[in-house]
């Protein structure tokens, strides 16, 4: 029987289209991978799936019947339950009462009995292995997951979805969850998970969707297929992967990075140099520890292993601010909660960062005719399109503000410039714009690090890539020794040597 | 009329934001003359008698002003530290300390002459008060204490503290009240108008509003503060030390809050009165969130409440109606201008009532 | 040696009991109140109205059960005054509680006025009389309990127990707890998060007002500007030392008292001031102590969601 059948579903926020025409179907009893990168719609479907949005167009299917999911209330009354990346857990409460909450057993005074009873019954038949009396704040990310899914499980859910489970978990604790969800398949459950994963897939999926750009592009049997395939099916033919940037000599390492420990459940640390007058690109899914490079290197989180160097300094316990005095250019990766301050102008956006050079500021008072002068020059220079620089920067268009940044950024002719995902939300014109003044620094001198969801950037930018995942460095190769299919195993945790195994 | 664009964008939300006020200010005069029907008192009478004993004559305008100052203070110190994105609910014990602080320094320094001993006990009431907030600012920076929770437990503390004071070592010898002896009269603050409570205080008071705006919108300590409050993480990834500005922001409202008490001491009574705080500390926030936070527009609201209690005295003589009604009045005001939504949901229902579009 | 002997005497126990009833009732108030996630500075406020309502109740109808009931429900007003400000307009939730308390203070003195003609003062009222048990009264030892004693104390223990045995033991109370600490969650697994809320806040305003009945109809026999005297902070404080949990709320105002009741009852000779600040300073020593792990409902405050 057919458990889940989507068809063509299309999905819309405002002019961005999530979900193409999407076609999902997952049998009963069987564990179901749903494939594909960042932004290719997974989540997105799986929350129409459970009721948490209506689609456009399309109609589902559960259990060969047609029914319109309104709500995620609806959604488990058809015994359909999700597990989402970020809990919906009580950190005061105990396991038991996080699974029994709002379905207590009882009628006012809760049956702690009948609660018991149920829930570890449940917990053993499963093999879950869950302390009853435990507060879940004090148990560790592993377990606090087997509690979500205990929980869908004792709210009736056959059909279970997981929103890249593993994302947060140890090698060992992918294991195990891996493990507790062949227990479930035994036990007649059917399982939804998505990834981008391609070792979980390949280890205990029966069937694999995969889905890039929004559209779903082919449903395919695990055991006939192979990672090397699906890979190639996750990226697609469309990437332009040219390199039409000049080679250059490389010289002196301006920044490196040496035994950082990224993530708490990271195989190895990460060692790696960037030279002047060469762009680093970092590829791989958001979430391996982009984030946590950005951060350690500008000094915002601390780096408790490992030591970072730059220009021969070592910066590794140093503060933001003496980090910047050194030379240091930060795009950083959340514009709009990162890099700019939605409410102040467009002039107060260029003091941010200089507000300790003297040029900008002498003996406490600002500068303003400097600080006005210097706007209206980086306005012009980096094609800032606003009214003028009084301009409240929150009505400016995501590229234009992007090019406010990066022009305050780079004014100041830092030796190290940084840059995390710094073409998102862009349009073509101004993601062209931004990769010339990247092309532009290279040719100055300065050393880059590109870190990018995006292999084209990657690849049009970058002298070397290395790639991330799970907070190691899978490998660091210059960028005409990549493949296509090589990146993409690596980006989805393979390394290149398996890359022939199913 | 032909406006630069921005200019007029900033102009609207100016004039949006003083509608809102305003709006909030009449709606709690109609609910308050509903209470006074209900209750059996004529409203105008009273609304008119209050305007009188505000307005009516050089001695009733100075007694609104004198009454506006701490207000300032106080409204001051909560606009300071929202400009960081905090709250600082502790500028009732901040100004107590620094009253107690003002009085003890200028009784201790006696005979010195009027150029030593004024700024000194103006600076020993501020050090005391900006060290009840900086107290605050290290709870919130370093153990991420809630600064509310914690500035109302300090508010307590401080304030029966100061009347400990008064009522024992520093209470005035031969005294039935709580109160400290006089201040050296080279440590008073001189009055504006004589025979009314008005001093020179207010030229403080105005001065520390221009102070204020022009630290916010001309110096990177201000500029720094004011990134704290809008976006945190870009502050810190620019360079800024948060667990500094924190601190000394918090340090700083309570200096400024202090000097409400301050100017209460050497410029009104002359001396430290256990309690003469109808509440300046909590009045002061209701006066920043009505003025949004605008320096200029916290003299304005602090006029506004300095009115209120200086016109209430006539208006309970003329009306019969209770002085306290200017209370009501005043809390009507805070909750309905806490809440900007209220005043919009209002103004469709009553447009709709009135027929407008 | 005599203070000593009093320290652990009836005299000396009931004396305790008395002064913490209202605050311990306003403490439980404000402990449901911020279990929901909601923060009430105005249980001053709150439990002044209480003050007036109970005169005011009485008055009227001579019969001071009425003028308990009144209290209870002028408090339940003001609680949803509060509910409705904080949770349908989203209003800055301390400074709603600043503003309640402002207007209590100057609505309790307008209204005295109008109906008694003094600034203030109300006119005198009959007392919440005491009652005797009968078979109780028998027991060995607390049967003295049972002796002309306030009703209010065996409706406090009661609230203390039923507080307690609804939040631990009750679907109502483990809903309660989850979306003070994650409201999201609790809304994720169907609960109404906002009609909890709305029915925690007017039950605190309702608490608090009968707090606040006890200290103008039981201690006293009128109503007085500004009878309250700080025990609405008090009381915030006896939540927080407390934990945010009901009996905790009801021994921290034991505590609390205890300072208090020592003080009146064996002359020692500290300033009332030392006394009256003891709640504050043990508050402020259990926060710092516990650093950034206070024990608080995680999302308190938080209206996100």
């Amino acid at each position: 029987m057919i458990a889940v059948e989507m068809r063509n579903i299309t999905k819309r926020f405002h002019s961005m289209i999530a979900n193409d025409n999407v076609n999902f179907m997952v049998e009963q009893g069987e564990i179901h991978s749903l494939l594909g990168e960042n932004g290719a719609g997974k989540t997105t479907l799986m929350n129409v799936l459970f009721g948490l949005y209506h689609p456009e167009e399309g109609y589902i299917n559960i259990n060969e019947q047609r029914i319109d999911i309104s709500s995620p209330r609806i959604a488990y009354k058809l015994g359909i339950g999700m597990v989402h990346q970020h809990f919906m857990l009580v950190n005061n409460l105990t396991v038991l009462e996080n699974i029994i909450l709002g379905n207590e057993p009882g009628r006012m005074i809760i049956d702690k009995k009948e609660s018991y009873k149920k829930v570890q019954a449940l917990s053993n038949q499963y093999n879950f292995g869950l302390d009853m009396d435990t507060k879940v704040s004090d148990l560790s990310v592993g377990i606090k997951q087997r509690v979500e899914i205990a929980k869908t499980i004792y709210r009736g859910a056959d059909i279970i979805i997981l929103d890249e489970p593993t994302a947060v978990l140890t090698p060992l604790e992918v294991s195990q969850l891996l493990q507790i969800l062949l227990d479930m398949k035994k036990q007649g459950k059917t399982i939804i998970f998505i990834t981008h994963k391609l070792n979980e897939t390949m280890e205990i999926s029966d069937h694999v969707t995969i889905l890039r750009g929004g559209k779903s592009i082919a449903t395919v049997s695990t055991k006939d297929t192979s990672a090397k395939e699906l890979a190639n099916l996750m990226v697609g033919s469309e990437i332009n992967l040219e390199i039409k940037k000049q080679s250059k000599e490389c010289n002196e390492t301006v920044l490196s990075l040496k035994d950082v420990k990224l993530l708490p459940n990271a195989c190895s640390s990460v060692s790696f140099e960037i030279h002047a007058g060469e762009i680093f690109g970092i590829a791989g899914v958001e979430g391996n520890g982009q984030q946590e490079i950005e951060e350690m290197i500008m000094g915002l989180r601390s780096c408790k292993s490992g030591c970072i160097v730059l220009k021969g300094i070592d910066i590794t316990n140093l503060c933001p601010r003496l980090r910047r005095s050194y030379g240091i250019g930060y795009i950083p990766s959340d514009r709009y909660k990162q890099a700019i301050l939605p409410g102040f102008t467009l002039v107060d956006n260029y003091l941010l960062g200089n507000q300790y050079d003297k040029k900008y500021v002498t003996k406490g008072i600002i500068n303003k005719n400097y600080l006005v002068q210097r706007a209206k020059t980086l306005m012009k220079d980096f094609d800032v399109r606003a009214v003028d620089e009084n301009q409240t920067i929150g009505s400016l268009s995501g590229g234009n503000q992007q090019k406010l940044v990066v022009g305050r950024e780079v004014s100041n002719n830092p030796d190290f410039v940084i840059a995390c995902q710094p073409a998102r939300g862009l349009d073509v014109v101004a993601i062209k714009y931004i990769h010339e003044v990247l092309l532009e620094l290279r040719q100055q001198g300065k050393a880059i690090l590109l870190i990018s969801a995006e292999l084209s950037d990657l690849f049009q930018l970058s002298d070397r890539i290395g790639v991330l995942y799970k907070g190691t460095m899978m490998a660091v190769k210059r960028t005409e020794e990549y493949t296509k299919e090589s990146i993409s195993l690596l980006m989805a945790g393979r390394k290149v040597e398996n890359a022939d195994e199913p | 009329m032909q406006m630069n664009p921005k200019r007029r964008a900033t102009l609207n939300a100016m004039l949006s934001n003083l509608l809102l006020s305003m709006a909030a200010i009449v709606l709690s005069l109609i609910v308050a003359a509903f209470i006074m029907l209900t209750v059996g008192y004529n409203p105008i009478k009273a609304y008119l008698a209050l305007y009188d004993g505000a307005f009516g004559s050089v001695n009733a305008v100075s007694n609104t002003l004198s009454k506006s100052i701490p207000l300032i203070f106080t409204g001051l110190a909560f606009a300071f530290a929202s400009k960081g994105g905090m709250f600082n609910i502790g500028g009732e014990g901040q100004l107590y300390v620094g009253a107690l602080a003002s009085t003890a320094a200028a009784i201790a320094l006696g005979n010195a002459p009027r150029f030593i001993i004024l700024p000194a006990a103006i600076f020993a009431g501020m050090f005391a008060g900006g060290l009840l907030g900086g107290f605050v600012g290290v709870a919130k920076a370093k153990l991420h204490l809630n600064e509310v929770i914690v500035a109302i437990m300090v508010n307590y503390i401080a304030s029966l503290l100061t009347s400990y004071f008064v009522n024992g070592p520093m209470k005035a010898a031969k005294s039935m009240t709580a109160q400290s002896d006089l201040v050296p009269s080279s440590a008073l603050f001189q009055k504006i108008i004589p025979k009314t409570q008005l001093t020179t205080a207010l030229y403080i008071a105005l001065a520390a509003v221009v102070i204020i705006y022009f630290f916010f919108k001309k110096t990177r300590a201000g500029y720094n503060i004011r990134v704290v409050g809008e976006n945190l993480f870009a502050a810190q990834a620019s360079g800024v030390n948060k667990t500094m500005v924190i601190i000394l922001t918090m340090g700083a409202s309570g200096a400024i809050a202090a000097l409400a008490g301050v100017t209460e001491v050497l410029g009104k009574y002359g001396r430290f009165i256990d309690g003469f705080s109808p509440g300046f500390g909590f009045t002061g926030i209701a006066v920043a969130v009505l003025a949004n936070n605008n320096p200029f527009g916290i003299i304005v609201t602090a006029m506004l409440f300095g009115a209120l209690d200086s016109g209430a005295l006539k208006m309970s003589y003329v009306a019969g109606i209770s002085a306290n009604m200017v209370m009501v009045i005043q809390g009507l005001v805070i909750l309905f201008v806490a809440t900007p939504q209220i005043v919009q949901w209002m103004n469709k229902k009553g447009g709709k009532k009135l027929g407008k579009s | 040696m005599e203070n000593l002997s009093y320290l652990f005497s009836f005299d000396m126990l009931m004396t305790i009991l008395r002064l913490a009833i209202p605050i311990g009732l306003a403490a439980i108030g404000g402990t449901i109140c911020e279990r929901s996630g909601i923060i009430n500075l105005g249980i001053e406020g709150m439990m002044l109205l209480g003050a007036f309502g109970g005169v005011l109740g009485t008055h009227l109808t001579d019969n001071p059960w009425m003028g308990v009931l009144m209290a209870i429900f002028v408090g339940g007003l003001i609680g949803l005054l509060h509910a409705v400000l904080c949770i349908k307009f989203k209003t800055n939730q301390s400074v709603s509680g600043v503003g309640i308390n402002i207007l209590a203070t100057g609505l309790t003195v307008v209204l005295t006025r109008a109906v008694w003609k003094t600034d203030g003062i109300s006119g005198q009222v009959d007392q919440l009389p005491s009652i005797t048990i009968p078979v109780l009264q028998d027991i060995p030892f607390i049967g003295r309990i049972f002796v002309n004693q306030s009703p209010y104390l065996f409706i406090t223990i009661a609230v203390v127990a039923i507080a307690w045995f609804v939040m631990y033991k009750t679907k109502v109370g483990l809903r309660l707890r989850a979306i003070g600490d994650h409201p999201k969650a609790a809304e994720t697994v169907g609960i109404n998060v906002k009609k909890y809320r709305y029915v925690a806040v007017i039950i605190c305003g309702m608490l608090c007002g009968l707090g606040g009945a006890y200290l103008s109809i039981v201690q006293n026999n009128r109503f007085i500007n500004n009878m309250v005297a700080g025990r609405g902070f008090m009381a915030l404080a006896a939540n927080i030392f407390g934990g945010w949990n009901p009996l905790g709320s009801f021994l921290a105002s034991i505590v609390f008292a205890f300072a208090q009741a020592v003080r009146i009852k064996l002359s020692i000779n500290i300033p009332d001031q030392f006394v009256q600040m003891l709640p504050y300073v043990i508050t402020l020593l259990v926060l710092v102590g516990i650093g950034g792990k206070s024990k608080g409902p995680e999302a308190l405050g938080d209206m996100s969601d």
